[in-house]
């Protein structure tokens, strides 16, 4: 048995190492203790899976499931220069929402090319929270850092700060029993900051599975006892921990990109169906407005498509060739056996000319074509 | 604790086989079905195809990724089990009994010779 999924495997040489590069989170003795299986991502030792990828796919689905996000990297931007200097340097527009929301964003090279995407939470007036990923922490602040504009501080708090995710149907009632929040506590993106123990809590309305759901962003100490109220509160309303495999297939079924798959310093956010969150015509240039102008005027040579496989089949992966009438098209950028639909689902990035839903497509697996067809997006979402 | 039948021989590669007068009918261990876990596809040999041991004989997929299954001894296909077909979550149920995979008609039965007993498998995966 070989040719395991890189995700899958960590000698165990990597893991005793003293110049053991990968990053623990706060909570890893909890992960283990729990019995998760610890995978590298992005430089972090992070669980994979707890119990059974399908399970808790349909445990996030039918009830509730606990994340922890602890890898992700918060990057505090204040200053009275920070709203028009973040407008600078991300490709959507924050002046278009008010302290105590979020907003997708993302931040381009000078060929349009994507450098990272983030949510941008805008704490105060003047105060943002950047909540980037785990594999461009370093890269991103230096960047920003560089660039840095007049009367603007950027701090690099992602060591002190962990991130829960609790996503679901029961999601909202678990987190009222935790806060002993009043009825409908935040609309989609909207944010507060709540007390907790002796500190706050940031909690946002957001997620990445597809359902409805919250993030925290809480001091790194209290980690521990927030999972354990969650898991206290929401285990007999079905809540369960989740890892970072279901983790991959709700935001798949969901079509939300995954840096490194659907998103790359080679792949435009035109081409992969962001332009919603490219904002021309604010007053702020930023890195790559003039590439994604010039591009939009001529139209992206290349679309990312969801597909769903017609027939029986292995389920499609990441990189395999997808084919029109016989000729390479594009290739697959993230697919698997869809938990929830049962059949094998994937995205690709394939040549514009051929992106129209409906399309009949081929995806070859080992040398195996299994007929395709281009369907809308999402393959699911409860939102 | 994973399964490890003493009757069967295993691979580094983490297949079993035994043996039945001639011919030796090949899976994957209890412990690789544990790593792998929520087996969601297997791809099947043809009958009459032949392998070389360490030859990749057959395809068992997981929701996050696809596995290649390796010919332990050589021989020819002379049976596949269809039933993981339409089953393929047997893998993890049943490992070693509903989840065979293929069935060889040994073509030297000395290769068997070069495989690790049960005790020595063990003693491998820790």
């Amino acid at each position: 048995m070989a040719r395991i999924d890189r995700l899958w495997v960590l000698p165990q040489h990597d893991l005793m190492s003293d110049s053991n590069p990968l990053r623990k989170v706060p909570l890893h003795a909890v992960h283990e203790a729990l019995g998760a299986k610890i995978v590298e991502f992005g430089g972090w030792l992070m669980p994979v899976q707890y119990t059974s990828i399908l399970q808790e796919h349909q445990a996030v689905r039918e009830a509730a499931g606990l994340f922890d996000i602890s890898h992700m990297g918060e990057l505090m931007v204040s200053g009275t220069g920070s709203e028009a200097w973040i407008n600078s340097m991300l490709s959507n527009d924050i002046r278009k929402i008010s302290p105590g929301y979020g907003q997708y964003s993302l931040m381009l090279n000078e060929s349009g090319g994507v450098l990272d995407d983030l949510l941008v939470y805008r704490l105060k007036d003047q105060l943002f929270m950047l909540v980037v990923n785990a594999s461009q922490i370093e890269k991103d602040f230096l960047w920003l850092e560089k660039k840095l504009g007049p009367n603007t501080v950027i701090e690099n708090q992602s060591d002190a700060f962990a991130a829960l995710a609790l996503q679901g149907p029961k999601a909202e009632n678990i987190y009222r029993k935790v806060f002993n929040a009043e009825k409908r506590p935040l609309k989609r993106n909207q944010l507060l900051e709540t007390p907790y123990l002796d500190k706050s809590v940031i909690v946002a309305r957001t997620g990445y599975t597809g359902e409805d759901g919250f993030e925290f962003f809480l001091p790194a100490e209290l980690a521990k006892t927030l999972w354990d109220d969650i898991l206290k509160e929401g285990g007999p309303l079905g809540c369960i921990p989740v890892g970072l495999g279901a983790r991959d297939t709700l935001r798949l079924e969901a079509c939300y990109p995954l840096y490194g798959h659907e998103l790359l310093q080679t792949i435009s956010p035109l081409e992969a169906g962001l332009s919603h969150f490219v904002v021309f015509d604010k007053p702020e240039k930023f890195n790559g407005l003039e590439a994604l102008r010039q591009q939009k005027e001529t139209g992206p040579a290349r679309k990312l498509v969801a597909f769903e496989i017609t027939g029986p089949g292995a389920p499609p992966r990441a990189q395999y060739p997808v084919l029109r009438q016989g000729k390479v098209i594009g290739e697959v950028t993230s697919g698997t056996l869809s938990p929830t639909l049962k059949k094998g689902v994937g995205l690709a990035l394939i040549k514009a000319d051929c992106a129209k839903i409906g399309t009949s497509l081929e995806i070859e697996v080992r040398g195996k074509k299994l007929p395709a067809t281009i369907v809308k997006k999402p393959f699911y979402s409860s939102l | 604790m994973s399964e490890i039948p003493e009757n069967l021989k295993y691979t580094d590669s983490h297949e079993w086989v035994r043996e039945e007068d001639g011919f030796g009918v090949v899976g994957i261990t209890d412990h690789a079905q544990g790593e792998l876990s929520d087996v969601v596809y297997v791809e099947l040999p043809a009958i009459g195809k032949t392998f070389k041991a360490k030859e990749p004989a057959a395809v068992v997929e997981s929701v996050k990724a696809a596995s290649d299954i390796y010919a332990p001894v050589s021989g020819e296909i002379v049976a596949v089990n269809s039933a993981l077909g339409n089953e393929p979550a047997l893998i993890n149920q049943s490992p070693y009994e509903k989840a065979w995979i293929f069935k060889l008609k040994l073509s030297d039965p000395t290769e068997l010779k070069s495989l690790r007993s049960a005790a020595e498998y063990k003693t491998k995966i820790g």
